[in-house]
């Protein structure tokens, strides 16, 4: 026993901690996707192949991932630019626009939907003058985009935020006296430094931007092939008790997601290795 | 290539961080400003570097208008306290970083950047360390990699600011001598800013003296140390014993006793006496210009340091040889070798 005692940890608490993460992440994330699984294995592979391959499946998960993506890099340009003005000037309401930036977080995402859509609608504040300009965003994919780009934008911010916080200006000043222009060193110093944490960024509001529902469905309009995401394409096949044919769809976004959001994360500890912590 | 300063003005709000500097740096000079925290040494090493924009004055980088330029322009090599080495890049990318950037027309093909950047590193003797980023090196070779970066740019005057202040007093001894034995070598117009004053009077060939947004002595490090110009320097640099004193009729009186000491040239009024701690010579009661009684006695390497209560009241400390006998409890008298008094 006292050999056993000897080999005790410098911090204690590992058993109970780990023992609850585990039990904690299986009981909330783990059995309903494993539910997820075994529900399309009621599929013969033949079947599965065929919910999947056809046309009305083909285009929501394009619509979902293509758009989830493009919304995702607005936000990382968008969001850095609202993170520099935030962290590096003092004006007036600053306070206030860095309160605002987490409304996306917090408003109902049906009321964000139904504002949305008010806004961007033919006779809208703004939906008037674009569909004078020809655009039509309302019940269109791009109001799918445009949803996608409200819900994700805090996400960007508040990853970004801290970490050019933290990022020494002695380091724009030396890079300035060592004859870097103001854009030589945004390139080459700044961007490098806040890599990983952009990466997340991204990460994060795309994922976001995959998963919405709520705000999507009331802007989008809806039309199958056309502007149908995926989540609303699971749902109406629940509707029509086709729940095989929905697992099947869930699958393939988890997967996906998984997979895409598995790269990020590996891009980003790639980035995050070569500014190891000081 | 020379430095000068004309009547430099820059406040931080109400905060007067330079009040009407005047400074002129020699060609190949190495000068250390040094003061205490807030004097505003750094805003003014800042200013030189074009970092910092002065309220009034002028600057002159080689009897150019320096204040016309950007930092960029310039050509200040600029040395900061805590490295602000680039983490993100190695050791060697954080030396080229300067010769990269260098606009198309005059910058270097990436053989002659390569050896550039291992002269430098070769001259910071850390060559070695090539490919390691900044956060796998010990502060004080960081500070020798930002040094070597500043460098690298062939800057025409070199700016430090603190260089040493981070790092732990073993490491500053040794980069002190290598700092000094580097600019012997490279001969580059030099300023550093310390606090530390062992650290300006071991390295500067001159030394300025700065207090409240003023300089209060230009000098040798001989000069500031022995002939300090005021009061302040006095009490700076080298420990120094301080009693408030009153000149009146020809006499300098401690507590309204006289003392045995010349008080030829001076004004009357409030004045301060200044003596350090070593030239205060210890003798028989009655003896010296002072009687005290020894509090405590302290070896401290060659010297014993014995706080003394004078007659009057105050608590002083004094420096005695070794071998002089000192015991707590005995009253001796003390005549100081050397001493300044300064008015006000």
């Amino acid at each position: 026993m006292s050999a056993v005692a000897a080999r005790r940890r410098t911090l204690p608490g590992f058993g109970l901690t780990m023992g609850l993460t585990l039990t904690w992440l299986s009981v909330i994330i783990l059995i309903p996707l494993a539910g997820l699984f075994l529900k399309s294995l009621e599929l013969s592979p033949e079947q599965f192949w065929n919910i999947l391959s056809s046309r009305r499946t083909l285009n929501a998960l394009r619509v979902s991932f293509g758009l989830a993506f493009a919304a995702a890099c607005v936000n990382l340009v968008m969001g850095s630019i609202i993170v520099w003005a935030l962290v590096r000037y003092r004006f007036p309401g600053r306070r206030l626009f860095d309160a605002i930036v987490d409304v996306p977080f917090a408003l109902p995402t049906a009321v964000a939907g139904v504002a949305l859509t008010a806004l961007f609608a033919e006779k809208g504040w703004l939906g008037a003058p674009l569909a004078a300009l020809g655009i039509k965003v309302a019940f269109t994919p791009v109001g799918i985009f445009v949803a996608m780009i409200f819900i994700g934008i805090p996400f960007v911010v508040r990853t970004v935020q801290p970490v050019l916080q933290d990022l020494d200006p002695e380091i724009e000043e030396a890079a300035g006296s060592l004859g870097a222009s103001r854009w030589q060193t945004i390139i080459r110093v700044i961007l490098p430094s806040l890599a990983p944490a952009l990466l997340t960024g991204l990460a994060l509001a795309f994922a976001r931007a995959v998963g919405e529902y709520g705000s999507v469905i009331f802007i989008a309009g809806n039309l199958p092939n056309v502007s149908e995401i995926a989540p609303l394409l699971i749902v109406i096949r629940l509707s029509e008790f086709r729940y095989a044919d929905a697992t099947a769809i869930a699958v393939v976004m988890l997967v996906v997601s998984f997979v895409i959001i598995f790269a990020v994360n590996r891009l980003q500890r790639w980035a995050q290795s070569r500014i190891p912590a000081r | 290539m020379t430095i000068e300063v004309r009547n430099l003005v820059k406040s931080f709000g109400s905060f007067k961080a330079l009040d009407g500097v005047d400074l002129k740096v020699d060609s190949g000079e190495l000068v250390a400003l040094l003061g205490p925290s807030g004097s505003g040494k750094t805003t003014l090493l800042r200013i030189v570097a074009g970092l910092d924009w002065p309220d009034s004055g002028e600057v002159f980088i080689n009897g150019e208008d320096a204040l016309a330029q950007g930092a960029r322009e310039r050509h200040v090599g600029f040395v900061f306290q805590h490295y602000a080495l680039f983490r993100h890049m190695t050791v060697f990318e954080n030396v080229a970083f300067g010769l990269r950037v260098q606009p198309r027309a005059v910058r270097k093909d990436e053989a002659a950047i390569r050896v550039r950047v291992k002269e430098l590193l070769d001259l910071v003797q850390l060559d070695w360390l090539a490919d390691r980023y900044p956060s796998q090196l010990s502060g004080g070779q960081r500070q020798r990699i930002a040094l070597a970066r500043a460098l690298a740019i062939e800057p025409r005057i070199l700016l430090l600011d603190e260089p040493f202040g981070a790092l732990d007093a073993k490491v500053r001894k040794e980069l002190r001598k290598w700092l000094r034995s580097l600019h012997h070598e490279i001969h580059v117009t030099s300023i550093f800013v310390t606090h530390d004053q062992e650290e300006a009077l071991e390295v500067a060939n001159r030394v300025v003296v700065m207090d409240k947004g003023r300089i209060e002595q230009i000098g040798s490090p001989d000069d500031v140390y022995e002939s300090p110009a005021s009061a302040f320097v006095h009490g700076f640099i080298g420990e120094s014993i301080e009693l408030p004193v009153q000149v009146e009729g020809g006499a300098v009186r401690l507590d309204g006793r006289p003392l045995a000491l010349a008080a030829d040239g001076l004004a009357p009024g409030a004045s301060k006496l200044f003596v350090r701690r070593h030239d205060m010579l210890v003798g028989p009661p009655g003896s010296g210009a002072f009687e005290g009684a020894v509090r405590h006695v302290r070896n401290f390497g060659p010297v014993q340091r014995a706080e003394v209560t004078l007659s009057g009241g105050q608590t002083i400390e004094i420096d005695a040889p070794r071998d002089k006998e000192l015991r707590a409890g005995d009253t001796i008298g003390l005549e100081p070798r050397r001493y300044r008094i300064f008015g006000g």
